[in-house]
């Protein structure tokens, strides 16, 4: 598998990296490498083998819906790189008018 | 003088602590003294909590002669890997993206060394989100080998090996992903235990790869290892993939030799291409030990194991492309540039990840895309299938494994940084248990004819940590390993 620049841009936006010109060249190299080595997982793994998301049995845990103490507002928000009003302050994120 | 303090283990320290003969800010004190002393040479902390640490000491000595009840490792210092929280102390994860963020909680981990009564020392160096194998990947300083200060003392818990091993805290957490424990554990002469996976709460654990990571002990005796791993395990209801079973008590483990137990030799392993010829002298020789102290010596094969690393370097990335899609430059962190939101998060992350937290993202975003979720990550997964249908089989006919930790001794700075692929095959030993989620300690066997600690490893069956324990305790025994640096390039500072 050889990775395009096309390629690793696209990847690049869904990750959300502003990748340099320099990084989308030495990136689509190595990864077409590491690619290459990881693809050899295909050698073993047939389709009646049936894959392992977990390696320790456990099953979903549930605990009573009662209220508890949780981090007060201030808090959290405390390390916000901008807030306002008690609130995370994020770019407009949804088009149309204000 | 207090040499003796800063040389003596976590064990000698607490008997003369509970005996009245030391208090917790005299060691606190000496330890600190040391990194002082050390620190310019091995650079193992981002951050150094002098002050906590002076306070924490003389409260614990406070209370204790209220002849209150005091914690398990109460007075003992304790370097904290940076990868877990810690309310109001800065932690970083390696990572510029965290640069100046001081969480509003603690981990579990560290809550339950407060309840312990531990003294935290300061938060340790690592590989920036604990991904590499050298320590070379943190974004902040290079930590160095205590054994020979040009090479690399391992990775991702770089900076807590290198602590430990300069005698600047008897013991660290370290987190292990792939081999994270382990390998930098081989690299400097100490013991470094990974638990099975669940065993130690991953809550405020900064998340690498959910399915894999897994806390454990650096120390430099195994009864350190073991003080320290018993003080953090169990379950806690804080991470759902917590084990429910109670932590065994390890103690009586730890005399209780090997006679009798069947060890199994892992036959590709020794076999493999790679391989020093000291490391294998190393391991072979610890094998030969152990089956004189009694031990059963049996041949295994682990057939699947040599596809461990690619279908890790599938899973892992992957699991980490998801989990640092919360460093968006929203709550926590750096925030970069302006725009729209998109814009603004694709300049935070490009200005705030290195070059291989960048690389590992994008493998995992690649590998998860529309179209090759089946070819790279649910092929990754069957083959995890494949690896843990081994070791059932291999624990079949035996006890516990034993195999070499990494397959070569610390390599110099800058060796493999322009080859990503061939710093992961360092991993290539370590990888396996932690895709099975099976214990697996490395234990000192010794240096190689470089002067280099080769370490040796154990592996046991899920919740098998003691028997891991037994092998490990009666392996050091026999072997006699001093953990003290020497050598022509080691870390000039007299204790």
């Amino acid at each position: 598998m050889s990775l395009s620049t096309d390629d690793v841009r696209h990847v690049a936006r869904l990750a959300r990296l502003a990748l340099t010109d320099e990084e989308v060249d030495s990136l689509g190299a190595q990864l077409s490498d590491i690619l290459a080595y990881a693809e050899k997982v295909g050698e073993v793994a047939t389709s009646d083998v049936p894959p392992t998301s977990h390696p320790y049995p456990l099953r979903n845990v549930w605990r009573d819906d009662e209220p508890r103490p949780s981090l007060p507002p201030a808090e959290a928000i405390a390390t916000a790189p901008q807030a306002e009003d008690g609130r995370f302050h994020v770019p407009r994120i949804v088009e149309g008018e204000a | 003088m207090s040499a003796d303090l800063v040389t003596a283990t976590a064990a000698q320290l607490l008997e003369r602590l509970n005996a009245g003969d030391v208090s917790a800010a005299e060691v606190a004190q000496a330890h600190l003294d040391r990194i002082e002393a050390t620190e310019t040479q091995v650079d193992a902390f981002l951050h150094v909590m002098h002050d906590e640490a002076l306070a924490a000491a003389a409260d614990v000595d406070r209370r204790r002669a209220a002849g209150e009840q005091l914690g398990l490792l109460a007075g003992v210092p304790v370097a904290l890997k940076d990868i877990f929280t810690t309310r109001g102390v800065p932690t970083t994860c390696g990572s510029k993206i965290l640069d100046g963020y001081r969480p509003p909680y603690d981990s579990t981990v560290t809550a339950r060394l407060h309840a312990a009564d531990a003294v935290i020392v300061g938060k340790t160096n690592m590989d920036e989100f604990a991904m590499g194998s050298s320590g070379e990947n943190s974004a902040f300083k290079l930590s160095r080998n205590p054994w020979d200060l040009g090479r690399v003392p391992g990775g991702s818990s770089a900076g807590s090996v290198a602590a430990v091993a300069a005698f600047q805290a008897p013991l660290a957490t370290g987190t292990d992903t792939g081999g994270s424990i382990r390998q930098p554990a081989a690299f400097t002469g100490l013991v470094g235990a990974k638990p099975t996976y669940g065993r130690v709460s991953r809550y405020g654990m900064i998340a690498f790869a959910s399915s894999l990571d897994q806390c454990g002990p650096i120390a430099r005796t195994v009864t350190d290892a073991a003080l320290l791993l018993q003080a953090v395990a169990g379950h806690d209801p804080m991470d759902s993939t917590s084990i429910p079973e109670p932590f065994p008590d390890l103690r009586p483990s730890l005399g209780a030799g090997v006679d009798g137990l069947r060890i199994g030799v892992v036959r590709e392993f020794l076999e493999s291409e790679g391989l020093e010829p000291g490391v294998r002298d190393r391991t072979t020789e610890a094998i030969e030990r152990l089956g004189k102290l009694g031990a059963d010596i049996v041949e295994v094969s682990l057939p699947h194991a040599v596809y461990g690393v690619s279908a890790y370097y599938l899973i892992a990335p992957s699991e980490c492309s998801s989990n640092l899609s919360r460093f968006d430059g929203v709550r926590y962190g750096l925030r970069v540039g302006a725009g729209t939101a998109e814009e603004m998060m694709a300049a935070t992350r490009e200005q705030g990840f290195g070059a291989e937290v960048k690389r590992r993202i994008m493998i995992g975003t690649y590998a998860l895309s529309a179209g090759y979720y089946d070819a790279y990550y649910a092929q990754a997964q069957r083959v995890r299938t494949l690896i843990l249908r081994d070791f059932a089989a291999a624990f079949e006919q035996c006890d516990a494994l034993v195999s070499p930790t990494a397959p070569t001794t610390a390599f110099a700075f800058g060796d493999k940084t322009d080859d990503p692929l061939a710093m992961y095959l360092n991993d290539v030993f370590t990888i396996p248990a932690s895709l099975a989620g099976s214990p697996a300690v490395s234990v000192p066997g010794g240096l190689d004819d470089q002067g280099l600690p080769v370490g040796v490893q154990i592996m046991a069956p899920v919740l098998g940590e003691d028997v891991m324990f037994r092998v490990a305790a009666a392996l050091e025994a026999e072997l006699g390993f001093d953990p003290t640096p020497r050598g022509p390039n080691a870390l000039k500072a007299a204790l």
